[in-house]
């Protein structure tokens, strides 16, 4: 990771609109700045001020929505200024209840076409690059974007590479794809920047459920390789075939 | 027979809409909801019910519709072409729908996004907490031909009232406040902004707008490796080559894109009601002015029930006259309003 001094970015508070602010660790990725967010995220909720309506993490940043009318620019950040003020949120722990979670995945093939494409990118034969996505242990950094939709990393330095130029129409869901040392797992077919190198058949997103997001930020997953078959013997578990471990 | 209203024809993209979803953006879920809100509570206000309940958001063009049961309707948002049973409805009133009459809602005459709703609400079931479809999220799906919609307990009687046209359906100025990410764009791709007349892409949905103009675009190469970051509706995105995007309630929830601005909250419907082809125009103004449109954009929609008058008909329009309860049981301006 890079930036691992805990106190390299003093935390900035900038509106977003005129009913929320954004309170952010970092310009750039890294992993204090992204477990600061994730704890302020909780904080903020837990706090429970007065006017604030919702609260969300972003990868370095926390969202923040208030009603304007009812609480000031002025006293939000206030209020946030205070709160941050509590504690060395770049040192803060992980969130509690943390799992690992294997999810069988098929590397290139018809079912994810650009795994050669995107070996090329980061100068790396089929192989190894199929050895080090698969072997990777990633965190899910934030949900965003589409409902339950992970971002997650980091990956070896060799993936930092960049999106696409033009847009792939669309990624089905289940979608492994990859950019700037970050894999995304889609939620939803949705068009995407990013190169597709592996399928699952994972269903992130269960409007009907009582749980309707099979994953949280601080979970941790690795996207093991595995054969179309095993894939295809999966297609009606919503899982798809996951293990599911806790972490301790 | 169930209380419904059954779909004979119907527009494609049409959707059951209410004011959306709040609290799952830290899942991915962005609110969504009517893209006009003013035209929710408008319907609201009509029937003299709560802005909770759903209505049908009709996007461009109607469709032909049949009541199982008597049902009271509100039309509001773009004003459409409506007749039952052949006779012409007025827009922006309430009106009794008898059970097997044939309602019939044509084109757009201008704006986007018309509106049916129903005494009672659409009673589907609450998926988040909200009978809005979000098709971007795959929660809900369009309404289609041959749908039976289910309608909620009318509490409720009165028809025949009308609200004033509004005159949000044909573009105009958009007011603008600065963003975090506005300091990407130097003062002069700022200003050549707001010089610019822009005009609504045909492709435009309920996630957002794409904004043509003539001329160079308004692309900056200090933001082409940031991090993707929170969306609020009425943000401003620059692609990579420089068009403008404005995104709506049902964009996704982070981006990548730099922002150049956001449109106030006040301005959105009429941002989402210009028409394809409409023009568009930009202003910065101060948070305090926009603090300012946002007090009388509230302090509107509480009065909105208020405003509902008596629709003026002409007697010789109307068929079957004695058959029209015209007002009653409607005592407007106690309608269960919401509070902010």
């Amino acid at each position: 990771m890079t930036g691992a001094t805990s106190s390299s970015f003093d935390p900035l508070i900038r509106s977003a609109g005129l009913n929320a602010v954004l309170v952010s660790f970092g310009d750039a990725l890294t992993e204090p700045a992204n477990r600061a967010a994730l704890a302020f995220s909780a904080a903020v909720a837990r706090a429970g001020i007065d006017g604030i309506e919702e609260c969300a993490p972003s990868l370095v940043s926390v969202f923040v929505q208030f009603d304007p009318l009812h609480l000031s620019l002025e006293v939000v950040t206030a209020k946030l200024t205070a709160l941050l003020a509590e504690q060395d949120w770049y040192a803060a722990p992980m969130p509690e209840g943390r799992r690992f979670i294997r999810v069988p995945t098929v590397y290139g093939t018809d079912l994810a076409p650009q795994l050669e494409e995107a070996a090329q990118a980061a100068g790396l034969s089929v192989e190894t690059a199929i050895a080090q996505l698969s072997e990777a242990r990633v965190r899910v950094q934030t949900i965003g974007f589409a409902p339950g939709q992970p971002y997650l990393g980091l990956l070896p330095e060799a993936w930092n590479i960049p999106r696409q130029t033009a847009l792939t129409k669309a990624v089905p869901e289940g979608a492994l794809v990859v950019a700037i040392r970050q894999f995304v797992l889609f939620s939803v077919a949705n068009p995407t920047g990013w190169r597709h190198v592996g399928q699952t058949a994972l269903q992130l997103f269960r409007a009907d459920n009582d749980t309707p997001f099979f994953l949280r930020p601080g979970d941790e997953v690795q996207f093991v390789q595995a054969s179309p078959d095993v894939l295809q013997r999966h297609k009606h578990d919503p899982d798809g075939g996951a293990v599911i471990e806790a972490i301790r | 027979m169930t209380r419904a209203l059954n779909v004979h024809r119907i527009a494609p993209g049409a959707t059951v809409q209410d004011r959306g979803r709040t609290g799952y953006r830290a899942f991915g879920v962005s609110q969504g909801g009517a893209a006009d809100p003013l035209a929710l509570a408008e319907g609201a206000a009509l029937l003299g019910q709560s802005v909770d309940c759903a209505a049908l958001e009709l996007p461009g063009s109607g469709g032909v519709f049949e009541a199982t049961e008597p049902l009271r309707i509100a039309l509001t948002g773009a004003p459409m072409r409506a007749t039952l049973d052949g006779a012409p409805l007025v827009w922006n009133a309430s009106h009794a729908l008898p059970a097997g009459s044939r309602l019939e809602i044509g084109g757009v005459t201008a704006g986007s996004y018309g509106y049916l709703h129903v005494g009672g609400g659409f009673d589907l079931p609450l998926q988040l907490g909200s009978r809005s479809a979000h098709l971007a999220a795959g929660v809900g799906t369009a309404v289609q031909a041959g749908d039976s919609l289910p309608v909620g307990e009318d509490t409720r009687s009165g028809v025949g009232l009308c609200l004033p046209q509004d005159s949000r359906f044909d573009g105009g100025v958009l007011r603008l406040v600065e963003s975090f990410q506005t300091a990407f764009f130097d003062p002069a791709t700022r200003d050549r902004f707001t010089e610019t007349t822009f005009t609504r892409d045909a492709r435009a949905n309920r996630m957002g707008m794409r904004l043509d103009s003539a001329g160079e675009g308004f692309a900056t190469s200090a933001g082409l490796n940031i991090l993707s970051e929170s969306i609020v509706p009425g943000d401003i995105q620059i692609t990579g080559d420089g068009t403008p995007y404005l995104l709506l309630r049902e964009s996704q929830t982070t981006g990548g894109y730099p922002r150049i601005a956001t449109v106030i909250p006040a301005d959105l419907p009429r941002a989402v009601q210009t028409p394809s082809g409409g023009v568009l125009r930009f202003r910065f103004v101060l948070r305090d002015d926009a603090l300012e449109a946002e007090r009388k954009m509230r302090d509107h929609l509480r009065a909105l029930p208020k405003l509902c008058v008596p629709l003026v008909r002409d007697p010789s329009q109307i068929r079957d006259l004695l058959s029209y309860q015209l007002i009653s049981g409607v005592t407007a301006g106690d309608a269960p309003y919401e509070k902010e």
